[in-house]
């Protein structure tokens, strides 16, 4: 029988790409729902082509279905077009398999990746017609469940989420379904499984905990308000990451997605231990998948989706201890084939150049460095370990190479920041396309091309730079003058190019990043005046935003300009991440004198990690 | 080996664009293992052509694509392996060998049949078949047609080559391909336009029927669908 769709014929041709609300691509999951326990709808909420390269989410796809009991389907925000048809014609929000209604599920899981997706959390629900409140959701509804790197701090969004899954995915899923299902059964309240549910570790209820704020607005207290809420909750971790989940047979989309190709992730973690850096502190411990497992899976993946690209993923690629053998192996396999293979986060050295030019038209294609600060003085305090040295060095091979195009990203706005620092950032562009020059002509391609980019620094929670005071637009907007002024008194400016990150949007984003509790009024509030897909710069209505906060009575500097105090309780601190605030708090200061801390690998710094046994610096030990 | 692969679509898989369609059947071919042949060059991409775009919305049972392959031991066994990674929506329905030198599918598209009807809920008064045929008689459909070089004014009536309506249904016979191309939207919106009939936007339901190529001498037209320019082989 043909799969029956949600929507009308005439609604699908009138909305642009409507291939984002049929389902039904190649390895999408069908199942009877009468003869499973759970239906979960897993949630990316941004538009389709975006949710579908999440690799998350198809871990979790694939793990939740190997389960014949349970069927897990996707969803996520429809455009802005569709938007407009659902609520003019009261089409509930469906998931994209069955085209059912997600009010009639069991779950509804949202992967949580920025935090400029908040508002579409709120137009998933409301299109669902799922009360926004967690307080007015009856047994009629479903749960609602938050995860992703967001949920480290999961205030802001505590009215609007049943539970929080805190962690790896992989862990503790199960346990939570064998309760749910249990649960079902016996037909108890809500409450009642919220309370369960709350001793699974990693699980968080935000209605279990009360917060109570001090009289300058920080908190005093929080705490759980039954003695089923444990005091803190840890985050889950895959320690096993090669005898795991992971999809051999993703789904295909129609659409070209953002990443249109196999990713294979290599390893989770980084050793780095840049300061600025939230992924680098919550995924710690790093730990490899193994080579036989990476090559298996890398083959039966091509195999069963037919892409005609591999990227691997992870933090920092460069890392990984048999990358050498992995990248040959994939070459002479994917050579034959016709297969292209990215490789993205390489450190540029002998190595990965060598690799590059046999993977990639070097014409083409073009080198990236993050140096992230322009003065070696500004990098040692956010202990980014690339020297000026090693920068020119690898232009200067990958000149000799062929290469004439360079990437540079940094950042602005990060502490100690003087306009020296912003300076050297043109300084260093400038000496990158010397290097070019230098090179004899016969030798080079044409002119060379640097393209500078800056963003603007938002301090994240469990970073040891969770204290730090955040910039004002105007003082963001001012840096990349500077940085921009400079550029053009370079010799070789015609060869170099400058890009600026918007700076409103830096801002509400770092409201939100630290936000607590009282913040999520806030965000509902912008979204009943209508904003979405803020990530979206056509989309971003900052006006809006604004007048949110202004009636809602917070004080935006209150969450980005103040420094933090070192005793100061944060909204996240009840979670436990592995990494010691006490670790954090010595980073920071260290930081403030400029000292590095050496990566994992050379020494280990303590950070706390250590208790989910396992790491490099515990392999070191053994 | 030039090959020729006809394939139905049908269901869901009308939302799909043309574009996506050309980049499905490129990730199919690989997971189907199909010895396929590919351009030179530093970035090589495979021989696929395709005989005429079908826009969003509109179903078939004859879309055609031309591939080159290095070796391939039957038709069944071909469609068989197509077939079992297809996605809902679209099925391989022949694979045949082509002559060598034999042109590619989009170069040979003459002519198409396609069967149109309306949707339920559109509206239409009674009668309007009556007027259809009436409308069919005249002479000259004159209009406006928009195209690369700007509009133009164009007789779309020798473009139809037969058109017969029953019980509500439209069977058409109409140009097709480069030379001229007739889109049953177009004659339709025309029909509408000198009926005083409004349409409600896609409210016209088009399925497309087959593709022919034309092999008469030039005085006399004789079509015949592209698959009959190949053969089943290996069987
Ligand atoms: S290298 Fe630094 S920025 Fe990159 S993931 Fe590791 S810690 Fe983060």
């Amino acid at each position: 029988m043909e799969r029956k769709l949600a929507v009308k014929d005439e609604i699908l041709l009138s909305v642009q790409q409507p291939a984002r609300y049929i389902g039904g691509e190649v390895h999408a999951v069908m199942k009877d729902k009468e003869k499973v326990n759970v239906r979960f709808a897993m949630c990316f909420p941004d538009v389709y082509e975006i949710g579908m390269s999440h690799l998350g989410i198809q871990i979790l796809y694939d793990m939740f279905n190997r389960r014949e009991d349970i069927w897990c389907e996707r969803v996520y925000s429809p455009w802005t077009d569709m938007d407009r048809v659902m609520r003019a014609h009261q089409i509930p929000l469906f998931a994209l398999e069955s085209q059912d209604p997600i009010k009639e599920f069991d779950f509804l899981g949202i992967t949580i990746q920025y935090e400029m997706c908040y508002t579409n959390i709120l137009q998933v629900l409301d299109l669902a017609q799922i009360p926004l409140l967690a307080t007015e959701r009856t047994l009629e509804h479903p749960f609602v469940i938050g995860g992703g790197p967001c949920a480290y701090n999961p205030e802001p969004l505590a009215d609007y989420f049943d539970l929080f899954y805190i962690g790896e995915g992989e862990t503790q899923y199960f346990a939570l379904m064998d309760l749910y299902i249990k649960w079902k059964q016996k037909k108890e309240s809500r409450e009642t499984f919220l309370k369960q549910a709350a001793q699974i570790p990693g699980i968080y209820v935000p209605s279990l905990y009360d917060v109570t704020y001090q009289e300058d607005g920080t908190i005093a207290s929080m705490r759980p308000n039954c003695q089923e809420a444990p005091e803190r909750v840890t985050k889950q971790v895959v320690m096993d990451v090669t005898d795991t989940f992971y999809p051999k047979k993703p789904v295909v989309p129609f659409l070209k997605a953002t990443q249109d190709r196999v990713v294979l992730e290599i390893q989770r973690g980084c050793i780095r231990g840049c300061r600025f850096c939230q992924a680098g502190m919550l995924y710690r411990p790093t730990r490899e998948r193994d080579l036989s497992m990476l090559k298996e899976y890398a083959l039966a993946m091509l195999a069963n989706t037919g892409y005609e690209e591999i990227s691997l993923s992870s933090l920092s690629s460069s890392d990984y201890s048999k990358l050498g053998e992995l990248v040959t192996f994939l070459i002479e396999e994917c050579g034959k084939k016709g297969i292209n293979i990215s490789l993205p986060s390489l450190r540029i050295d002998a190595f990965s150049l060598d690799v590059m030019g046999k993977v990639q038209d070097i014409k083409k294609s073009s080198l990236t460095f993050a140096p992230e600060a322009g003065s070696q003085r500004l990098r040692d305090v956010i202990n980014k370990g690339l020297t000026e040295e090693v920068i020119l060095d690898g232009a200067r091979q990958a000149f000799v190479g062929g290469w004439n195009r360079v990437k540079l990203y940094f950042m602005l706005g990060l502490p100690t920041e003087t306009e020296e620092d912003m300076r050297q950032i043109a300084w260093l562009a400038e000496k990158i396309a010397e290097r070019y020059y230098d090179v004899p002509k016969e030798q080079r391609h044409g002119k060379c091309q640097i393209v500078v980019s800056t963003s603007f620094f938002v301090p994240k929670p469990f970073t040891p730079f969770q204290w730090a005071r955040m910039c004002t637009k105007e003082e963001f907007l001012h840096r990349a003058y500077v940085v921009n002024h400079e550029i053009k008194e370079q010799k070789n400016k015609k060869s170099i190019k400058y890009n600026w990150h918007e700076a409103d949007v830096t801002v509400l984003e770092g409201i939100l990043a630290r936000g607590d509790r009282r913040v999520g009024k806030a965000i509902l509030k912008a979204y009943e005046k209508g904003c979405l897909f803020d990530s979206w710069s056509e989309c971003f209505q900052h006006q809006l935003w604004l007048e949110a906060f202004e009636e809602c009575g917070l004080d935006l500097a209150f969450y980005t300009t103040r420094e933090r105090k070192e005793d100061e309780i944060f909204p996240w601190d009840f979670i436990e991440i592995g990494v010691s605030k006490k670790f954090l708090l010595r980073e920071w200061k260290r930081a403030q004198k400029g000292e590095v801390t050496p990566n994992c690998k050379s020494a280990c710094a303590g950070c706390g990690a250590a208790v989910f046994k396992g790491g490099v610096c515990i392999e070191h030990q053994n | 080996m030039n090959i020729r692969i006809k394939f139905r679509k049908y269901g869901a898989m009308k939302f799909i664009s043309h574009l996506d369609v050309m980049r499905y059947f490129q990730k199919a071919i690989r997971r189907a293992k199909i010895d396929i042949c590919f351009s030179e060059g530093f970035s090589p991409h495979m021989i696929m052509s395709f005989a005429s775009p079908l826009s969003l919305g509109v179903t078939s049972e004859a879309e055609y694509m031309d591939i080159r392959v290095k070796n391939a031991s039957s038709s069944g066994e071909m469609r068989e392996r197509l077939n079992q990674t297809m996605a809902e929506g679209i099925d391989v329905i022949s694979v045949r060998l082509l002559p060598e030198n034999s042109k590619n599918a989009m170069s040979l598209v003459a002519a198409a049949d396609y069967q149109l009807c309306f949707r339920k809920d559109a509206k239409l008064a009674d009668g309007w078949e009556a007027k259809f045929l009436e409308f069919l008689k005249s002479p000259e459909i004159r209009l406006i047609k928009k195209t690369k070089k700007g509009e133009q004014e164009v007789d779309i009536r020798p473009w139809i080559y037969q058109c017969v309506v029953a019980d509500g249904i439209i069977m058409l016979q109409a140009a097709a391909g480069s030379v001229h191309n007739l889109k049953p939207e177009l004659l339709i919106q025309a029909f509408a336009d000198w009926a005083g009939i409004t349409l409600e936007p896609f409210s016209l339901l088009v399925h497309r029927k087959e593709l022919y190529a034309e092999i008469g001498d030039g005085e006399k037209k004789v079509l015949i669908p592209l698959e009959e320019l190949g053969e089943d082989f290996g069987e």
